[in-house]
């Protein structure tokens, strides 16, 4: 039904707030970077100096390469571990078993979490000194990996943090999706001779397709963008620029180095990175994703 | 190409059971029909000879062998859902082949088959179409081809045709009739719909609360209910239950109502003399009532006098609800009766069609 309003100025009036905060948080932001990624700002920002796309051509430095690999090789990690690991615990927690209500509370609460404060949790409990894993970890294997001073090691560790951080919410996702699947599909392809495994390849993943598509999108959007404030608690991008992640090497460069303009570009080039990502991801779904 | 036997099957979930001691023996070939009222356990009953509900106590056996703890894969059978439950992100084809190729067969077999399962339903053109673009016959009849397609000894039916419109239903009744004709597989088909019962079944169980409450052929069950469930769920409309008194009158036993009294007939009278002056449920179904002005007078037909209420003409026959003192029958009168609303009637009962039954038991009194 289409509701008449009494003015015609009325329902522009109505969404001019959400219209205000877009424009002025985000569309006057983007544009002003893609203007400063032109300049060289002085560290005061009273001073623009244009220099064409020398910001562009200044990242094919190794320090760059170096953010970018970190970067994919993290976000790839978080989003297969991630989706993997909660597609798994969802499907334990979709069981009917005495106390679920408890295990899926457990599952979601890591999600309602600062990253400040799972920060600081996973760097207590990885301690290399004081760490109630490093202290197993030594236990058991003698030896005790610092992830202060070891990079690969520091990856992992990150990765662990982020992937547990985001628990919570692929596995509320995963779970809502096994529970649109009708139980007596999953009946009829026992009846049709197909076991747990079976069932699961051939019904129950080609209907969470869509959910599936959903997190993979939102994983990869997080392993990018919003694991800034883990690594900014639990490493600063350290050891050695170990896990120095693209979106880190911008604030860095940006607000610790002050190279605005440089920043600037950095942030077009991720934005564009980003963008075609999802765009090739969706795609390359039409070929295994089924809309019911 | 198996007998299916229930021996004593109880079923429990947690302290509350929902089928009761089920015995029943499914002949090789036969059409069974399981028939109750929502809740009666007759899906329940269905599930566990699927496989897809444990058996609390009492053991199932398909052919010479249990099953209890058979996986339903393991069971050969082929189950018909409610509501199709076809793979939505699979084609016709592969909705029919995938049981197959689960069961690794040669692809040639598993096309053969299919397209000969197609062809029965008349679904050829449909085998490269998903779910989602069918209608619901077509499902229906997807879903019976994926059935068919295994060649099971035991074809499980759940209400297959309460999705469907009437006209629809109607059609698909005729279709499955004739689909068990051509199988020659034993059929056990759960439905709350009693004519889709009596026009498909072999035999007919009904059930009511967990329990069987009679076994028998269509026309047996309708025929010679056994208790006053089966009377009134059997039969459409349903049959008229009125309290009365077995008197004798000048040696003849009648049924005495208060407000009317009809005589029972001179070759049923030894069954229910035992009964005399005992308070009884008198039964009649409906089209043993008709409107007096349209049957000849024959031994056992007796006259009721009635005040017509409501008037339903449904073509082929006028359906009268009526009063008779404080009681109320309903009746299947010749469609061209002159009945009308408010006014006296005079009805005839055809009394060598009554039932008796136990006023505390509801059993038939024999």
């Amino acid at each position: 039904m289409q509701s008449k309003f009494p003015s015609r100025l009325l329902p522009y009036l109505l969404l001019s707030p959400s219209i205000v905060i877009v424009i002025v948080f985000l569309i006057i932001p983007s544009l002003q970077s893609l203007y400063l990624s032109f300049f060289r700002v002085s560290p005061f920002g009273d001073r623009l100096i244009y220099v064409a796309i020398d910001n562009f051509t200044n990242l094919l430095t190794p320090d760059y390469l170096n953010s970018f690999i970190v970067t994919v090789v993290f976000t790839g990690a978080v989003v297969v571990v991630g989706l993997v690991v909660c597609l798994a615990l969802a499907l334990a927690a979709n069981q009917k078993v005495a106390g679920i209500g408890l295990y899926r509370t457990g599952l979601i609460w890591p999600y309602a979490l600062s990253p400040a404060v799972a920060g600081t949790i996973w760097a207590l409990v990885f301690d290399p000194s004081t760490g109630a894993f490093s202290y197993f970890i030594s236990l058991a294997s003698g030896a005790m990996p610092n992830w202060r001073t070891n990079g690969p090691f520091a990856v992992v560790v990150i990765t662990l943090a982020a992937t547990w951080k985001m628990v919570g919410y692929n596995v509320i996702f995963f779970l809502a999706g096994l529970q649109t699947i009708p139980r007596e599909l999953i009946e009829a392809a026992e009846i049709d001779g197909a076991g747990p495994l079976k069932r699961f390849w051939n019904i129950t993943f080609p209907l969470l397709s869509p959910m599936t598509l959903f997190l993979l999108i939102m994983n990869t959007l997080y392993g990018f963008f919003q694991v800034f404030g883990l690594i900014d608690v639990m490493t600063e991008g350290g050891p050695a620029r170990a896990t120095e992640v693209l979106v880190y090497k911008l604030y860095y460069d940006g607000f610790i180095s002050l190279k605005t303009g440089y920043a600037s570009a950095q942030s077009i080039v991720l934005f564009a990175f980003v963008a075609g990502l999802t765009l090739l991801q969706f795609r390359f779904a039409k070929r295994w994703v089924f809309y019911q | 190409m198996a007998e299916v036997r229930l021996s004593n099957i109880t079923k429990r979930f947690g302290s509350n059971a929902v089928v009761k001691q089920v015995d029943l023996t499914v002949k090789d070939k036969e059409f069974l029909v399981l028939v109750g009222p929502s809740g009666c356990g007759k899906t329940t009953t269905l599930r566990m000879v699927a496989g897809l509900e444990e058996v609390t106590e009492g053991e199932i056996y398909i052919g010479e062998r249990k099953v209890n703890d058979v996986p339903p894969k393991d069971r050969d059978i082929a189950m018909v859902f409610q509501n199709y439950a076809l793979y939505p992100h699979m084609n016709v084809y592969k909705n029919m082949a995938f049981g197959l190729q689960l069961r690794n067969f040669p692809k040639s077999e598993i096309d053969r088959r299919v397209k000969e399962g197609a062809k029965i339903l008349g679904i050829q053109e449909l085998l490269s179409r998903k779910p989602r673009e069918l209608s619901g016959g077509q499902r229906q009849r997807v879903a019976m081809g994926r059935a068919i397609v295994r060649k099971p000894h035991v074809f499980l039916f759940d209400e297959p045709l309460s999705n469907l419109d009437a006209k629809l239903r109607v059609q698909m009744r005729g279709e499955l009739a004739r689909l068990h004709e051509r199988l020659e597989t034993t059929i056990i088909y759960v439905t709350h719909d009693q004519v889709e019962a009596m026009t498909l079944a072999d035999r007919i169980v009904v059930m009511d609360d967990g329990f069987v409450m009679q076994v028998g052929t269509p026309l047996n069950v309708y025929e010679n209910p056994k208790n006053e469930f089966v009377a009134g769920f059997i039969g459409s409309p349903s049959m008229n239950f009125l309290e009365t008194n077995v008197v004798e009158d000048n040696k003849r036993l009648y049924v005495d109502g208060g407000s009317f009294r009809l005589a029972i007939p001179e070759k049923l009278s030894k069954r229910y003399r035992p009964r005399l002056d005992d308070k009884v449920i008198f039964g009649i179904r409906p089209e043993h009532i008709n409107d007096r002005s349209f049957v000849t007078d024959v031994p056992g037909r007796e006259k009721l006098e009635a005040i017509v209420d409501v008037v339903e003409p449904v073509g082929s026959e006028v359906i009268l609800i009526v009063t008779v003192g404080d009681h109320h029958l309903t009746a299947k009168v010749d469609p061209h009766t002159k009945a009308s609303v408010h006014k006296p009637i005079d009805l005839s009962v055809d009394m060598n069609n009554l039932h008796l039954f136990d006023k505390e038991t509801g059993e038939v009194i024999e």
